[in-house]
């Protein structure tokens, strides 16, 4: 239990304090950093809490890709040469008190409520399974109750993707590319055409 | 205190959620921060999803932790072309200069 | 068939108002000509039937109102003052309508003058015809209306404008002390029904009401506010200042209206009230102080005005205050049969003069008329017979009623009625005097004309001086052939109780004072033939002499200026503040103008919260939920 309780203390804490840098660090390549580092942190609490398949996920997923994703786009931005406005002590008083009233007030909420065993009953509503392992009970209701929704997330990715292409694609003049039925429908005879020049004067 | 409780992930996730939100209105500096913080906000709840599911025994929260991952990615790919082609047209990414919406 | 009557000038205007403009302007002329004449046959019929002694009858129309104690209807109530009254009203609008196809032949809107003719006809025998209170106000405010729709009729004419104005605002302040009357009437009796009225009157002789510790007499007190509205419509002293005014209109709306019938409705209320007005003893010698006052005053004005039409809207000014003076002592019928006589000379007088001003290219100054007798004799024929009777000439009609009054008051014995007959004797004088003036100013001596004004006199048109001649015939004859009914031995079987009548019995006038009347008249005609027939110079030094009388004479004694002064003058300057400092100033700055800068002002507040940054709306959604939160953790 000692463990447990150390190791949660610990995830956390690094957890938060990484957040609190990604968001009030000078160089935007350490935010990103840092944001992966909190990552790593909430992957560990997942383990703690059982888990362990969503926490690899966040890892392959979250880190691997949306991560480095976000370090791209800061690098090709080239963002750390413009020049940094700080204005950010102006509001930092008033944010920070909005911030810590919100915290209080979450606190207050998850502290004195009760989240009672009665409505265990009422949410489990699949039939027993003793199944322990995280990623086989997952996979035992993904495919089955839930296939709609799995769908529907891939049809989401696609959406994205192709909202990426969209966006982004830019055509290049420079480069050149083969129209394979403008090049079928090219007509021979008309490929040449003589013409009678007289002497010292173009066309 | 020696013994975790739901309380304390939820707590968590609620300081990593005010972090967050305080990161989108805070930051002076670039768009990419806004994101991130985006990013940090979906943790949060990814994290309480998780700590309901495991303390109440129900799978239903780790499905759904699941699919707000796949929509986190999502919409950090759309953010971050919505960026890029941002940052063609204006030439930078300051959050000053975004004020199009001035009425 | 007295349905008929009543309404067929109604048909007219409403055929004017709303089918008339898109046919030609004859045929409405010939339209309302036409219906008001079947109008005049059918009054004069029930006119007979009531000279041999017919009973009242009450014709039930329509359900008006009906509020819990109050209840008025739609009813005509027929006697033998209505009768008469129908007879004078409908003949003398027939001779006007008549008399404007001729005499507004190239008017612009023939169409509208004359559906305001039929409209004010309609009004008036609603007026005479109405059987309690509250009708006879809706006629009383509806002669009103015509009066000053037919007085501003030129209404490009700034002057004309103010003068109906000017009529309709006095007329108001008469209206205002009637509906007052009318109000106490129905506090005191319970009803306004005419019948009711009448027959609960006795009841309330003495009846006494507390107001400011003084005990006035309730009947005495209703029958004042009744006689304000009187003094209104018929221009008595005091609110007369509208009727030379009033003279902006065309003729014949002055003969139709300001002469036989708008200004006498004042009388027919007061003798329709007659069983009321018998008790009220106060309100009587008021009567009679005003009537006789009005009738000296405006004949002192007659004598020095210049516009003719101006004479004769002074004179009937005059001729009015001898009919209430005479319905103050008490005889409603000499009053009653003075206006009838008069409507028919008056009429006759004020068309006369219309023919004279067409003929003479619309002049009215009389110092510029002369001569005129050989060029239009029949309206100067007319004109004699008219101011003949005027004066009490014998066998004319005038000459009845005007003795009638005279012996009234000299038999009546009151001081008030004293200094009445005296006044009265004395105005006889004046009218003879300023009657004589017009006629010998107008027709006789020689021309002051330019020479081509005055060859281009030519005698009216046949279509208006058939109507001269129709009221002339009334004015001849009428007197001589009714005055017994009226006045005379007949006068019981007649009224039937239509009006109370003294019961006098007939006494014979001493000989010295009806020689004294005659010869104050003659004398009257003497001074102005003298003036202005024989030697003219003496007008002129006669008024350098007497400046300060003459200049109070041609200035109407100056009632206007005061009025204007004390009353119009204020008015305007408190309305101005009003206008000025409380409409524009507090209310509108305060108001709609101060309502749009606030939110203006706001508005451009609150738009500076759409910054277009990003971070200040996340804030402001931030903040909200904060708040959400709070409220739901606090509930």
């Amino acid at each position: 239990m000692i463990v447990y309780t150390f190791s949660f203390y610990l995830f956390s804490t690094i957890a938060v304090l990484s957040a609190l840098m990604v968001i009030s660090s000078k160089n935007s390549v350490h935010s990103v950093l840092f944001l992966i580092l909190s990552f790593v942190n909430a992957a560990g609490l997942f383990v703690l809490l059982g888990a362990e398949f969503l926490a690899m996920i966040l890892l392959v997923v979250y880190v691997g890709a949306v991560a480095v994703l976000f370090l791209f786009v800061v690098m090709m931005l080239d963002i750390n040469y413009i020049k940094l406005r700080e204005g950010f002590l102006q509001y930092l008083p008033f944010g920070v008190l909005l911030g810590i009233v919100l915290i209080v007030e979450l606190g207050i909420a998850f502290f004195t409520e009760t989240f009672s065993e009665m409505s265990l009953v009422e949410y489990a509503q699949m039939p027993e399974i003793i199944i322990t392992e995280n990623t086989k009970l997952l996979g035992f209701v993904l495919y089955t109750k839930y296939f709609y929704l799995f769908q529907i997330s891939g049809i989401i990715l696609l959406v994205a993707m192709i909202g990426s292409i969209t966006l982004t694609l830019r055509q290049r003049e420079i480069s050149k590319k083969q129209i394979i039925s403008d090049q079928n429908n090219a007509d021979a005879s008309k490929a040449i055409i003589k013409k009678k020049i007289k002497l010292r004067e173009g066309i | 205190m020696t013994s975790i409780t739901i309380d304390h992930f939820l707590f968590l996730g609620a300081i990593l959620f005010t972090i967050g939100v305080l990161g989108i209105f805070l930051n002076k500096k670039n768009v990419i921060i806004i994101l991130m913080s985006v990013e940090l906000i979906l943790l949060a709840v990814n994290i309480n999803f998780i700590a309901f599911s495991s303390f109440l025994g129900d799978i239903s929260g780790q499905v759904f932790a699941m699919f707000t991952l796949t929509v986190a990615a999502a919409e950090a790919a759309i953010g971050l072309a919505i960026l890029v082609v941002f940052f063609r047209n204006l030439g930078s990414i300051e959050v000053e200069k975004i004020r199009k919406l001035k009425g | 068939m007295i349905k008929l009557i009543v309404f067929l000038p109604l048909l007219g205007f409403l055929y004017c108002a709303f089918v008339g403009s898109y046919f030609h302007d004859r045929v409405s002329q010939l339209i309302t000509t036409f219906l008001l004449t079947i109008s005049t046959f059918l009054s004069w019929i029930i006119f007979l039937q009531y000279l041999e002694g017919a009973n009242t009858t009450i014709i039930h129309i329509l359900n008006w109102i009906t509020s819990g104690t109050f209840s008025a209807d739609w009813s005509l109530r027929v006697d033998a003052l209505t009768a008469t009254m129908m007879v004078v009203v409908t003949t003398v609008s027939a001779c006007v309508h008549l008399y404007s196809v001729g005499y507004m032949n190239e008017d612009k809107s023939i169409n509208r003058f004359m559906g305001y003719l039929s409209l004010f006809t309609f009004f008036m025998l609603m007026l005479v015809s109405s059987n309690n209170l509250l009708q006879m106000f809706f006629g009383w405010e509806g002669v009103g209306l015509s009066s000053y729709l037919l007085i501003g009729f030129w209404h490009h004419k700034d002057s004309a404008n103010k003068a109906a104005i000017k009529a309709f605002i006095l007329n108001r302040v008469g209206d205002f002390g009637f509906v007052l009357g009318i109000v106490g009437v129905f506090f005191i009796f319970g009803s306004i029904n005419f019948d009711i009225i009448f027959t609960d009157a006795i009841n309330y002789q003495n009846h006494a009401f507390n107001f400011l510790g003084l005990s006035l007499s309730t009947i005495d007190t209703l029958c004042f506010l009744l006689f304000i509205g009187a003094m209104g419509k018929s221009a008595q002293l005091g609110l007369h200042t509208w009727l030379p005014d009033a003279m902006e209109g065309p003729t014949p709306v002055s003969a139709l209206i300001h002469a036989a019938t708008m200004v006498t409705a004042g009388i027919f209320m007061v003798a329709r009230m007659s069983p009321l007005f018998q008790y009220a003893e106060f309100t009587n010698l008021f009567i009679i102080f005003i009537g006789a006052s009005t009738a000296i005053f405006a004949a002192s004005i007659a004598l020095t005005q210049n516009d003719i039409k101006r004479v004769i809207a002074y004179s009937t000014c005059s001729q009015l205050g001898y009919m209430f003076f005479a319905a103050g002592l008490g005889a409603y019928n000499a009053a009653i049969f003075h206006l009838m006589t008069h409507g028919f000379f008056k009429a006759l007088l004020f068309l006369s003069a219309g023919s004279v001003i067409q003929a003479m290219k619309h002049e009215q100054d009389m110092r510029k008329m002369g001569g005129l007798f050989l060029k239009i004799p029949f309206t100067g024929t007319m004109m004699w017979i008219g101011s003949l009777a005027i004066i009490g000439f014998p066998f004319f009609s005038g000459y009845y009623s005007k003795e009638s009054i005279l012996e009234n008051a000299y038999f009546s014995t009151s001081g008030m009625a004293q200094y009445a007959y005296v006044v009265g004797v004395f105005t006889a004088l004046l009218t003879a005097f300023y009657s004589w003036r017009l006629l010998l100013m107008t027709f006789h001596g020689k021309p002051r004309a330019t020479e081509e004004t005055f060859n281009q006199v030519l005698e009216s048109p046949k279509v208006m001086t058939i109507s001269l001649a129709i009221l002339a015939i009334g004015t001849i004859f009428s007197g001589s052939i009714l005055a017994n009914f009226f006045i005379g031995s007949k006068q019981e079987v007649f009224w039937n109780h239509a009006v109370v009548l003294i019961h006098t019995t007939q006494h014979n006038i001493p000989f010295v004072q009806t020689l004294t009347i005659k010869s104050t008249v003659a004398a009257g005609i003497l001074l102005a033939a003298m003036l202005y027939f024989y030697k003219k110079g003496l007008t002129k030094s006669l008024s350098r002499n007497f400046q300060l009388l003459y200049s109070i004479s041609y200035n109407k004694w100056y009632v206007d200026e005061l009025y204007n002064s004390i009353f119009v003058q204020p008015f305007f300057y408190i309305a101005s503040i009003f206008w000025k400092k409380g409409d524009i100033y507090i209310i509108d700055e305060y108001g709609p103008n101060g309502i749009s800068k606030l939110i203006n002002y706001f508005s451009k507040r609150l738009s500076l919260f759409q910054s277009g940054y990003l971070y200040h709306y996340a804030f402001v959604m931030l903040g909200g939920l904060v708040i959400i939160l709070t409220w739901f953790v606090y509930y």
